[in-house]
């Protein structure tokens, strides 16, 4: 029997890379995975997908899906202004980056800051568990207050809020999920890579070595416990012509930039992520709470991914000759002219 | 009067106020003298401030064009309170001194000093409306004095005016009447009583006048540089303003309307180098402009893509450091610390124009040499370079191919079986790359600053580390073949010899001249554009009994090179590292040099 195939052709197996070097159990082996069955399931094509990543746990994952898609394991906390650069050059390309708490919200949280300013055209995942994995357990800026590292020590400090941030900061879509809640996250990361600019992904992803004991805020039994997702979601491809089924008031739906759609099928209140003011004064009472919204928190459309802002050609730049590049040699001589 | 004229072979120096202006005039003044076919050039030395701290400007006419800068000059136009009591300090006996007299006293005239006195501010202010407007025309003011003084053609004034503020013609009217004031306040209330004197020339015909930043920017159009990240920094900020103003005029494709050019303004220089390696990754010809500040925090990335093999060209407008130093002013004390930047045995390769047309020049093949060695290539300017205009000769059309280095595409390895990133195939240490989007199977690679094999994967292995490294080492080695050799002159049969590099040439020079015609002591010049060091160095210092190495930093950077990497060539190496801010006068070259050659 031959193995499943997708829409381009291609087998799951054609999704995976490298074994993980992950310890046993970590939850960015679960994040791996849903990104293999999103892209396998869309049927992208991995030689238009760049993987890129910045230093940490979570940034060496890259290695272990797509195959067949160039990968860049950058500097520590720079992952997004590679992705600029390579935006820039090339926007083509689809952009999955992986990054780490500590990569982006201590280290590399100016150039986080900055990505969403400009709508880089960012799958921007981030594998958030709350602790410094390589470097053996130290807190990272989204520890909870008041939680207890593997050595005992108490985090002083208030957590930064990664997905609160984001949507402070402007961006355009913006969700939270589980390492251990696979059908959503799939579902997310589908959405964010058919969304048109920097798509922020918080997904909680505990460490089983360093931050997954009993007083930990980041362990699986915890965010199990403490997880309200906002929405039931659905999912349908843009090149699937199927009619979802639900009865008015039910669900909303989210139509993305390159046609599919998401459906949020309502679960308790009445949540719009759309209103901005009402999504922070949920995410604010959630804090309070200590519940963990997850889900789509915030989306908007409306605004341009940075390569449009910037009016630059359809072609990548590496394919533009010296005739497209240079002045003619009137306009040169025009140009002496004026400094004489 | 019996004093013999003096005709085009002196300095003005104009002593201002930043911010008020005066730049404006003193270019237009530059810029006539330039046109007139004067043999001249202009320093701007300026405050870091925006406005109300001293400023001066030198434009020094000599009949062999002589563009170094001389600390002294015959003529002080004092226009500013604040530095006057220092500007006049300095005034000597034969010197001229035309002062603004409503704001400045000049108390007990120095014998031998020509004074003139002109009341400039009192006339704009009772000329011109508003105080914005008489602060500004104050300075043009004194072009009207200089002109009638010395004889700057008025008609060419006139023209350069024009040409300045273009489509306003309100602007050019209110300067002209403020310059036809000075002229006619001159005429009527001063006697010649000086003996310098401007007169039409022909050695500065068919020049044009630009500024370093402005020739290293072109040089990128020209280049085929495609992405250009960047974060303000003076003296580097109007590089990247200009190449935007370039690819505003020159790549906007008339058909869609699209640019083919992406500038973007970082958050920081770290963001600005990252975006450039992530565009030179994917394929496109990037650029960053800074200056020391910004390289020192480059650093990790440039170690990066060192290591991960990505073309980019920095481009480092040096100003004086260490730390925040003198923004404003310029020195040399960047080259080590380009070759060498990052940790790690990370180097570099470093190109160093002199000029504003090697600035050109150097700039656009730089990106040949980033893509042909898959590295970073740091171009060294500096602010005296960058930031001053200077008169060259035209730049000459560039029709140079791109060399876009080994680059593997689809076709390419459909004709091969096995391809390894980081792999020597032609064993001169250069590997073969592909370019993100390549759809062939063989194509994606993991690129990483992590230890690596052939093929880019993950590697801690001795052996594969120390392999590649050493490869690393031979691709060094084979840059220099695409490098540009060291340029040599002066007095090739002399046993001494003189190494400089950047600006320091235009000081060398003179200094040259004035060694061989005044002292009779010959001597030969060689000018280091590149590092690597090409060859024909070693063959310049192994014919030579003495060399007198002259750079503008303190601890003697270019010449701690040369003994590094010229076996047993130290003993006949003197230094002479100048560096106080200002570009190195020539009278201290020829001061050491007496003294190193002599003895």
């Amino acid at each position: 029997m031959s193995e499943l195939t997708n829409r381009i052709g291609l087998t799951k197996k054609e999704y995976t890379a490298l074994t993980s070097t992950m310890c046993k159990g970590c939850g960015h082996d679960s994040v791996t995975s849903c990104i293999i069955a999103a892209c396998f399931e869309l049927g992208i094509d991995p030689t238009k997908v760049a993987k890129l990543s910045g230093i940490g746990c979570s940034s060496k994952t890259p290695a272990y899906f797509l195959s067949r898609s160039f990968g860049f394991n950058a500097v520590h906390g720079r992952m997004p202004s590679i992705a600029t650069g390579t935006e820039l050059a090339n926007h083509t390309l689809k952009l999955i980056g992986v990054s780490g708490d500590g990569d982006s919200a201590n280290i590399g949280i100016g150039q986080f800051v900055h990505a969403i300013r400009r709508n880089v055209n960012l799958v921007y995942i981030i594998e958030n568990n709350g602790t410094y994995g390589l470097t053996k357990g130290q807190f990272s800026a989204t520890a909870d207050y008041q939680a207890i590292d593997h050595y005992g020590d108490v985090n002083e400090y208030q957590p930064i809020d990664i997905v609160e941030l984001a949507i402070e900061l402007g961006a355009t879509f913006v969700a939270r999920s589980f390492s251990g809640d696979k059908q959503q996250l799939t579902t997310l990361i589908k959405a964010a890579i058919g969304h048109k600019g920097c798509a922020v992904l918080d997904v909680i992803s505990p460490c089983v070595t360093f931050n997954n004991h009993d007083t930990s805020t980041k362990s699986y039994a915890y965010v199990k416990e403490h997880d309200i997702p906002l929405q039931e979601l659905g999912f349908v491809p843009s090149f699937e012509e199927i009619t979802v089924d639900y009865k008015p008031g039910e669900a909303k739906e989210v139509e993305l930039h390159d046609g599919s759609r998401l459906i949020l099928k309502k679960i308790k209140e009445d949540y719009d992520p759309t209103n901005r003011m009402a999504v922070l004064m949920a995410l604010e009472k959630s804090f309070k709470e200590h519940n963990i919204l997850t889900g789509l928190v915030y989306y908007r459309k409306d605004l341009k991914p940075l390569h449009e802002l910037m009016n630059l050609p359809d072609r990548p730049f590496h394919e533009f000759t010296e005739n497209e590049l240079r002045p003619t040699r009137a306009q040169f001589e025009e140009f002496i002219k004026e400094l004489k | 009067m019996t004093t013999q004229k003096i005709i085009n072979n002196f300095t003005i120096k104009i002593a201002t106020t930043n911010g008020t202006g005066s730049q404006s005039a003193n270019n237009i003044l530059f810029k006539s003298l330039v046109r007139m076919g004067t043999a001249t050039s202009a320093k701007n030395l300026f405050p870091s401030n925006i406005q109300g701290l001293p400023t001066w400007f030198h434009i020094r006419t000599n009949p062999k064009g002589y563009q170094a800068m001389k600390r002294f000059s015959e003529i002080l136009v004092a226009m500013n309170p604040t530095s006057s009591g220092q500007d006049l300090g300095e005034v000597k006996e034969g010197c001229v001194v035309i002062y603004d007299s409503t704001v400045i006293s000049i108390g007990q005239e120095k014998p031998g000093v020509t004074y003139y006195a002109a009341p400039m501010s009192r006339l704009a202010k009772d000329n011109f409306d508003t105080p914005r407007l008489r602060t500004l025309l104050t300075n043009a003011l004194y072009l009207g004095v200089i002109s009638y003084l010395f004889g700057v053609d008025k008609k060419i004034i006139t023209q350069v005016v024009q040409d300045t503020f273009k489509k306003k013609q309100k602007v050019v009217d209110v300067n002209l009447k403020a310059i036809e004031l000075g002229y006619e306040y001159a005429k009527g209330n001063f006697t010649k009583k000086d003996p310098y004197f401007y007169a039409p020339d022909n050695k500065f015909q068919n020049k044009i006048i630009i500024e370093g930043n402005q020739a290293s920017a072109l040089g990128c159009i020209f280049g085929g540089c495609t992405v250009a990240a960047w974060y303000p920094i003076t003296p580097a900020s109007s590089f990247s303003e200009t190449l935007d103003a370039y690819a505003k005029r020159f790549r906007v494709d008339p058909a869609t309307q699209k640019k083919k050019m992406a500038i973007l303004q970082a958050e920081d220089e770290i963001a600005a180098v990252g975006m450039a390696i992530g565009a030179g990754w994917a394929g496109a010809r990037s650029v960053t402009g800074t200056s020391g500040p910004g390289i020192s925090l480059m650093n990790e990335f440039i170690g990066l893509a060192y290591y991960a093999e990505i073309p980019i060209v920095i481009c480092n407008v040096q100003r004086v450091g260490p730390s925040t130093g003198l923004p404003t002013r310029t020195q040399q004390a960047d080259i080590i610390k380009c070759i060498f930047a990052s940790h790690g045995d990370a180097k570099h390769i470093v190109l160093m124009p002199g000029t504003v047309e090697e600035s050109y020049e150097l700039t656009a093949s730089a990106f040949d040499i980033a893509e042909r060695i898959q590295t970073p290539v740091l171009v060294l300017t500096d602010l005296e370079l960058g930031m001053n205009l200077w008169a060259s000769d035209p730049f000459k059309y560039c029709d140079k191919p791109f060399d876009r280095g080994k680059v593997l595409t689809e076709k390419d390895l459909e004709k091969i079986k096995e391809w390894g990133r980081y792999a020597d195939a032609d064993k001169d240490g250069i590997p073969y790359r592909t370019l993100p989007g390549n759809p062939h199977p063989l194509a994606p690679y993991f690129t990483r600053g992590t230890g690596h094999t052939q093929e880019a994967g993950y590697s801690e292995d001795p052996a594969v580390y120390q392999a590649n490294m050493h490869r690393l080492g031979k691709k060094y080695k084979t840059a220099v073949k695409y490098l540009p050799k060291p340029l040599i002159s002066g007095d090739k049969k002399s046993k001494f010899g003189i190494i400089s590099v950047g600006t320091t040439h235009h000081a060398v020079v003179e200094a040259l001249d004035t060694l061989k015609d005044k002292n009779h002591i010959p001597v030969k010049y060689l000018r280091v554009l590149a590092y690597p060091f090409h060859e024909d160095i070693k063959t310049f210092v192994q014919e030579c009994d003495k060399v007198l190495v002259v750079e503008q930093n303190r601890d003697a950077q270019l010449m701690s090179l040369l003994k590094m990497d010229l076996d047993g060539s130290s003993a006949k190496l003197s230094s002479l590292a100048y560096s106080d801010g200002l570009p190195i006068d020539p009278d201290v070259i020829t001061h050491k040099a007496r003294e190193v050659f002599v003895s």
